[in-house]
């Protein structure tokens, strides 16, 4: 059994006044690609096991590999987009380890030759302090390699640790991945966590711009893992160079949020043995969904030695320049001037750009428009109701269980006027419910307008006649007043009524 | 005609013989089983027999012919095939105990062609483990026997496939050659085999042992049989990213122009570095004789030197063991193979059945290369090791070009001695490598070799190979120089040098 | 260039994953000490301005479409297997974690 159990921790605030945390981000994405990085077999998600699987990504004796072009012209578009240099020539290498997903018992991936190289990008702080706040990453490269098979572990505790046995599906395996690395993060101080955050949510939003990947955390096709050490604090403006400490490397952090609560943890946890006077275990360390924490996996020791040479059955790769000009020019606009031509677009003030970009909400928003909604009650939806949801769910707005088209539809009720804002909430309510689309859901549930006028002028006399002082206000000039009668008249019709045509009513009968 | 006559013809003659209806497939294949049935029990050149399915390939073959739509020259004729090649339906053991059993669910593209070609594939020959070794000693499975002498070694690592040409159970055979597997093997048993330019044929089901040198080649009894045969197996293949995308010269064309004996014209390069000291003295005597017999029909000689080929057995020692240290990795009783449970450890891991798996389904030679190869792979060694045996490669590549623009074909012994006793080398491993001396500088260059019968070194009666090296994609002057040396030395003989091996028939184990 | 001793040897098995008995460690380490020597002229002879040659053939940029191509059905892919279940490769628990 793993320890499970929390390690002794300082609070973030004591730990960020005597440490300063660097932080080295690992990426790795799946692209979309068809196909897989090496062979013909398919890359879709959810097929039964051992399906999708050829001589060649199974590692059978005498099998080849053969380079995806795609993955490549994904791989440089991914670089060009993080402003890397492409590299002129490079090799596919062998990482050489025992692991029983891996068919070959090596990977085959790049090593001290990367596609790309010496980038940055930039990060918006989404929320909390400092929000809007932007930083510059930097990226030391973006490399091609492939992913492994997935092992279902039988036994009595169901992880890796205690299993019996394992079962192994290599369905997954040689699927394209792309690794980005980021050069140390340092000087972001108690936003470091934040920034890590940022910077996955960042690169989620560039990668589903450029249409490489399905980016799905919760499926795996985008996987973080934070590298994490704490220096003594230095004093502002001291020169002094103080040395990175040893560092931990916590992997697989699968979604926005847990990166940021495990870095946050990593600085609390390290400052905690620190303090003490103990000295941090260079490891690999586990994150727990469940309970917020990490744990120890493996020492990172010297005898870990991966024989990196050449692959063999490849040839280089040597992207001409005209070729990578032709893929640069494919690149969609940088999120930054795309954000800043969507606001101009969508007349929209600092304020309210804010919070749409730190709720992440610009591509749901942009499709929500696409189909027909006017900018605001787009935005109006995403930020009030919806956000409020994915906050409670902790998940990403694009990952509740409503579509942007569906968003429209609703709003288009309400502008028809079959839906008024009350029943178009109900609506929303019954489509995250998953009772199926607006129209489902209004005709399932009866949420239409009563446009009966004879219904109506009904229960506005009926609302006149119970409330007589009220009308008598109405009868004298004081039309405010019909507000209160026009809460009776859509208690009494269940919400169901246009509160305009109520008003309406109300005043030509009392005029 | 008999069958005795039968087995004793070229696959080029037999290929007539089909084509005028003189005989049939079946006929054919039922004569190599027959004779396969008869002698292999001493000379074991075969692993696996597959009698029912080359008399159905043959059977479809013969309906091909009767119906007019042969589908090659070859179409009908019987081959086998090392077991280090991918064959669906056919076990594949490359010789090794960890592969025991195993039958591929595809094919490799090679064997592939040679199926579409219409050639029934009479099973799988022995071979040294992973295709390491110079004598087929290394096999899991038992040594082969040389048919000129049986207490002797038949080269290796493919020496399971040169016996069973030599010894007329296989008209052809398919080998595979990373430092001379198919060329030494030729030498020792008086064939020929061919390692064709790197890229030129493809290894996609090829069990590589190091695949920046490994090349799938032919094994038959006359020149033009290896380029009737490489006309099958080559040629682009997509599915291998280091086959060439060019059509084959025509080599068959060549041969037949090389038969006619006239070598005017044609420059012969002489490497001064592979020969004299280390050679036995037969082997230099019938190597020189036969470059006089080239002179004689018109080739003009050169001495050429190639400095860094002293250090080509040292560079084909670090990079081949590093190439197959982790190609071998694979075999780790997961996913197919082998599974050795420890004996004494209660629910092993993973990793101690791989341990155990693979120290039990290994042999030692194949150990020594995956320790020496993880060794020089090794981060603080592998500048010193690969990375300079990587540079010697450059510079032996610089050698051939420089001895290229002096000659058009160069030529040495194809191995330094003939044929030793069985058991004398096995637990001496750099005497056993220094077979390869004379034939791993081609692998390390990419490129190409041929190795023919010079005849018999006069001291042990046993034969003497002689190596012809073209440049990179100019297969073709091995055929049209290989086709004429031995036109020229068969007339000097009297007839093919197989014609002086013991018959075996009857021959005991 | 060193000699390779008995532990240097069975710590590179270690790596390469071969169990190997103390005979076994015996046999082998004089053995490859002896090839090591005789591989050892290689350390002097190529100077640093001699590039590496990783491939004989000097090709670049051999791509494939990515265009779905057969594969292997479920049985056949398991076929080899020592063991399977659920349709999957079953394999002894895994020690230590995945890199």
């Amino acid at each position: 059994m793993s320890t499970q159990t929390a390690d002794t921790l300082l609070s973030f605030e004591e730990a960020l006044e005597r440490f300063d945390p660097a932080m080295g981000l690992e990426v790795h994405v799946e692209l979309n690609t068809v196909t897989k990085m090496f062979c013909g077999c398919s890359t879709e998600f959810g097929a039964e096991p051992n399906t999708q699987t050829c001589p060649t990504c199974l590692g059978l004796p005498g099998s080849l590999p053969v380079v995806n072009g795609k993955a490549v012209e994904s791989a440089i578009r991914i670089g060009l987009a993080l402003n890397c240099e492409i590299a002129e020539w490079c090799r596919f290498a062998r990482k050489n380890y025992f692991y029983p997903d891996m068919p070959k018992n090596f990977q085959t991936s790049q090593y001290d030759e990367p596609i790309a190289f010496d980038g940055w990008t930039e990060v918006t702080l989404l929320d909390g302090e400092g929000a809007g706040e932007t930083f510059r990453v930097e990226i030391e490269r973006a490399h091609m390699e492939e992913d492994t098979g997935k092992s279902l572990h039988v036994g009595t505790s169901g992880r890796i640790h205690g299993a019996d046995y394992s079962l192994v599906d290599y369905n997954r395996a040689g699927i394209p991945l792309i690794e980005i690395v980021t050069r140390p993060i340092t000087g972001a101080r108690e936003k470091a966590p934040a920034v890590a955050r940022a910077y996955v949510a960042h690169l989620r939003d560039l990668l589903l711009g450029l249409g490489v990947s399905d980016v799905r955390m919760e499926q795996g096709s985008l996987r973080c893992d934070v590298n994490l050490s704490l220096a003594p604090r230095v004093s502002a403006g001291s020169t002094t160079d103080v040395p990175l400490g040893t560092r931990t490397e916590t992997k697989n952090v699968n979604s926005l949020r847990s990166v940021e609560r495990a870095a946050r943890y990593e600085i609390s946890r390290q400052a905690a043995i620190l303090v003490e006077g103990g000295s941090v275990l260079q490891e690999t360390r586990h994150w727990h969904e469940d309970t917020g924490i990490t744990t120890s996996g493996r020492e990172k020791s010297d005898a870990e030695d991966y024989r990196y040479f050449p692959e063999p059955d490849l040839v280089p790769v040597a992207p001409s320049r005209a070729w990578v000009e032709e893929l640069r020019a494919t690149l969609p606009e940088p999120p930054r001037e795309h954000r800043a031509r969507l606001q101009a677009l969508w007349g929209f003030a600092d304020l309210e750009m804010r919070d749409v970009v730190a709720a992440g909400a610009i591509p749901v928003i942009e499709a929500t428009v696409a189909a027909g909604t006017t900018p605001q009650a787009a935005r109006k939806w995403w930020l009030s109701d919806l956000a409020r949801r994915a906050n409670e769910q902790g998940v990403d707005l694009s990952d509740l269980p409503i579509t942007p088209e569906q968003v429209a539809r609703v709003q288009a009720l309400v502008d028809e006027g079959a839906l008024n804002d009350k029943l178009a909430r109900q609506v929303i309510d019954g489509v995250v419910a998953g009772e199926g689309d607006p129209d489902a859901v209004v005709a399932a549930r009866g949420l239409a307008i009563v446009s009966d006028e004879g219904a109506l002028g009904d229960a506005v006399d009926r609302a006149i006649e119970a409330n007589p002082d009220v009308a008598a206000k109405i009868r004298d000039g004081k039309v405010a007043a019909a507000g209160a009668l026009i809460g009776v008249v859509m208690k009494d019709m269940r919400g169901q009524a246009d509160a305009g045509r109520v008003r309406e009513l109300i005043i030509e009968k009392l005029s | 005609m008999s069958a005795a006559d039968l087995l004793r013809r070229s696959a080029a003659e037999l290929a007539d013989a089909l084509a005028s209806g003189e005989t049939t497939s079946v006929e054919l294949t039922r004569a190599s089983l027959d004779r396969i049935a008869d002698v292999d029990g001493a000379v074991h050149a075969f692993l696996h027999v597959d009698a029912e399915g080359a008399l159905a390939q043959a059977a479809a073959s013969d309906a091909r012919r009767a119906a007019g739509a042969p589908a090659s020259a070859l179409d009908g004729v019987p081959i086998a095939v090392k077991d280090v090649l991918a064959t669906e339906g056919l076990p594949t053991t490359c010789g090794s105990r960890i592969l025991e059993g195993w039958v591929p669910p595809y094919d490799a593209t090679v064997v592939a062609r040679l199926r579409a070609a219409g050639l029934p594939i009479l099973g799988k020959t022995n071979m040294d483990e992973f295709a390491m070794g110079s004598s087929t000693e290394h096999s899991a499975y038992g040594p082969t026997h040389n048919p000129w002498d049986l207490d002797r070694i038949p080269g290796g690592s493919g020496g399971g496939s040169a016996a069973a040409v030599a010894s007329f159970e296989a008209p052809l055979a398919l080998g595979t050659d990373t430092g001379g597997s198919i060329r030494q093997p030729g030498a020792v048993t008086g064939t020929v085999g061919v390692k064709p330019t790197y890229g030129g044929v493809s290894r996609y089901g090829l069990v590589a042992m190091a695949n920046s040198l490994d090349q799938v080649g032919p094994v038959t009894r006359t020149v033009l049989d290896s380029a009737l045969l490489h006309e099958v197996i080559g040629g682009h293949d997509p599915l291998d990213s280091t086959s060439i995308d060019q059509p084959l010269p025509d080599l068959v064309a060549a041969a037949r122009l090389g038969a006619s004996g006239d070598m005017s014209g044609v420059r012969i390069g002489v490497i001064r570095e592979l020969g004299g000291e280390g050679y036995q003295a037969g082997v230099q005597q019938r190597f020189d004789e036969a470059v006089r017999l080239l002179v004689a029909a018109g080739a003009e000689v050169v001495e050429v030197s190639c400095p860094s080929f002293v250090h080509a057995l040292a560079a084909y020692y670090l990079i081949m063991p590093s190439e197959a240290s982790s190609n071998l990795a694979r075999f780790d009783a997961m996913r197919y193979g082998l599974r050795v449970i420890p004996e004494g450890v209660e629910n092993p891991s993973a990793e101690e059945v791989m341990r155990a798996t693979r120290d039990a389904g290994f042999g030692d030679e194949v150990k020594r290369r995956i320790i020496l190869g993880t060794y020089a792979l090794s981060s603080g060694y592998y500048d010193a090791y690969y990375g300079q045996a990587q540079k010697v490669r450059t510079l032996i590549s610089r050698d051939f070009e420089a001895a290229f623009a002096q000659a058009d074909v160069l030529v040495s012994p194809t191995a330094p001695t003939t044929a030793f006793r069985i058991g004398e080398k096995l637990d001496d491993p750099v005497a056993m490598y220094l077979n390869d001396i004379a034939t791993i500088p081609a692998n390390l260059a990419g490129v190409p070799g041929l190795s023919l019968p010079a005849g018999l070194a006069p001291e042990d009666g046993l034969p003497v190979g002689f190596q012809v090296l073209a440049p990179a994609l100019a297969d073709e002057r091995l055929y049209r120089v290989g086709a004429a040396l031995e036109s020229l030395l068969e007339k000097e003989w009297g007839g093919p040098l197989l014609d002086r091996a013991p018959a075996l028939e009857g021959a005991r184990r | 260039m060193p000699e390779i001793s008995r532990d240097e040897v069975a710590h590179l098995a270690t790596l390469a994953r071969i169990e190997l008995s103390d005979a076994e460690l015996d046999h082998l380490a004089p053995q490859l000490s002896v090839i090591l020597e005789s591989i050892a002229s290689i350390a002097e002879v190529a100077a640093a301005d001699i590039p590496p040659t990783s491939h004989a053939v000097p090709l670049t940029n051999v791509f494939r479409a990515d265009e779905p191509r057969p594969g292997l059905t479920a049985e056949q892919a398991l076929s080899g297997a020592p063991e399977a279940e659920q349709q999957r490769f079953a394999v002894p628990r895994i020690l230590g974690d995945e890199q």
